[in-house]
């Protein structure tokens, strides 16, 4: 029985690292392109960027993986997410986008602003083009920044991903309560437990490694 | 011909007028300080000659070049901004050295970028240039260390080593030593001042009044955003004319 269950939990763990890095490939980017547009000059970009940031961070991810699903169907009289498990799947990797993007942008945002001006006057003053000032000298030094708060990120996003349940998107949850039903056993559910927990295990040794890494430099 | 050639050089921020036309030449081969107390416009006339600040009017010639005209739009583009600032160099007041680089890997990055793009790369060359510069600072057993394992003296050494790497034609130092500890402030001292001995053409904005009067060839006593004296630096500072000079000079001496 155990070896069926954690096979079992195996395949429905697929489902939220699926989700998982497809979060992280979409949203990382994009947030560096929104945390670009909540410090542009022009007011027309800044303000709706930094509107939008206000209400993603302010109301409950379930909240806006229902409205992401159910909405478009409300507003548009049609579902745009398509009925089967693929449809509901983009939904909710489209909510989480949108909202780690938002999150990810406040701390590239906090990363960028923090770095001295100076660097980048002592770079102009050498004669170095933007791109060359912001790619070699001051992305590593952002990067140094944020490699805690985003491992924090990363790490709640994890288990964040359980939330893609309230819309019936496969993952280890919904594969753990499934033996309840099936099987009258709820021990599987508490088990999920030790799969997040080994991985975050992981995730915490990478980002450990990481901050090691960058360890060689001290930024004041 | 002056090596650097200012005329009527303008600046405000919001309403507050930090330049009040200011002009000023210089020769080859001089060190010229420029001293006055705090928010007298000494910074932000490194800044505009730095092109960190663009003036809001003047003229600024280095060699007979014009580099800045406030009344030609083109000289105040970027990508000609660029090329001009090389014919100066900065040293800040904060080092500003990249953190994530070596000593060696500070001075060498400049001329490397730059001579990969004008397609000479040779960076043996621009190695031993940062080794012998590196070396004239006095840090040949530090080139590998990282800013952060050296100390505030030896930090502005390597910032002005990073500073001549480039061949600028004159060499801006911005309070140089106003960041440093007293004890650590000979050393950057004893540096720039063999750089004078060896004619370096060079703009000092210090507070170290005695070194300004030893180093220094002429002096330009700025109050106010505007130049109020200027002359040989033995006369300015051994006789002031102006009583605004002869305040300032006596006040920093009790």
């Amino acid at each position: 029985m155990f070896g069926e269950v954690t096979l079992s939990l195996l395949q429905g763990f697929w489902g939220t690292l699926k989700l998982f890095i497809l979060t992280l490939v979409f949203s990382l980017p994009l947030g560096l392109l929104i945390s670009f547009g909540s410090m542009s000059h022009v007011k027309l970009i800044r303000f709706p960027i930094r509107f939008i940031i206000w209400v993603i961070r302010g109301t409950p991810l379930m909240l806006q993986l229902l409205v992401i699903y159910f909405g478009p169907g409300i507003i548009l009289h049609s579902n745009i997410w398509g009925s089967g498990d693929t449809g509901r799947f983009v939904a909710a990797l489209t909510a989480f986008v949108i909202n780690y993007a938002c999150y990810f942008s406040e701390i590239f945002r906090g990363g960028i602003q923090s770095v001295p001006v100076g660097q980048y006057e002592a770079g102009a003053v050498l004669g170095m083009t933007k791109t060359q000032v912001f790619f070699r000298v001051i992305l590593l030094q952002v990067v140094k920044r944020i490699v805690p708060p985003i491992s924090n990120e990363v790490i709640t996003l994890v288990k964040d991903t359980s939330l893609a349940r309230i819309i019936a998107v496969y993952e280890i949850i919904w594969k753990g309560q499934s033996f309840i039903k099936s099987a009258g056993i709820i021990w599987p559910l508490f088990y999920t437990g030790v799969f997040y927990l080994l991985f975050s295990g992981l995730l915490t040794l990478m980002f450990g490694w990481i901050e090691r890494k960058l360890g060689f430099f001290e930024i004041k | 011909m002056s090596i650097l050639e200012v005329r009527n050089i303008r600046k405000s921020f919001e309403h507050t007028e930090v330049l009040k036309d200011i002009s000023f030449s210089m020769e080859q081969g001089q060190a010229v300080s420029i001293i006055g107390s705090s928010g007298s416009g000494k910074t932000t006339l490194l800044r505009c000659l730095n092109f960190l600040e663009t003036p809001d009017e003047g003229i600024i010639r280095v060699n007979g070049e014009t580099l800045f005209d406030s009344a030609a739009a083109e000289s105040r583009s970027d990508a000609s901004i660029r090329k001009k600032r090389l014919h100066f160099g900065l040293v800040f007041q904060s080092f500003n050295l990249f953190p994530q680089y070596t000593a060696l890997e500070n001075v060498m990055l400049a001329p490397n970028l730059l001579s990969k793009e004008s397609g000479t790369a040779d960076r043996d060359a621009i190695r031993t240039r940062a080794l012998e510069l590196l070396d004239q600072m006095g840090l040949s057993d530090r080139t590998d260390r990282y800013p952060h394992q050296l100390s505030g003296g030896q930090q502005q050494r390597v910032a002005i080593a990073r500073a001549l790497a480039l061949h600028p034609d004159i060499l801006c130092f911005d309070e140089p030593t106003s960041a440093l500890d007293p004890e650590l402030t000979g050393e950057v001292l004893r540096v720039i001042r063999s750089l004078a001995e060896q004619k370096t053409t060079m703009i000092i904005v210090t507070h170290e009044m005695s070194f300004a009067r030893d180093v220094s060839d002429f002096a330009i006593f700025m109050d106010g955003g505007i130049i109020l004296e200027q002359g040989p630096s033995t006369e300015l500072f051994d006789n002031p004319k102006m009583e605004r000079t002869k305040q300032f000079l006596s006040a920093l001496q009790s």
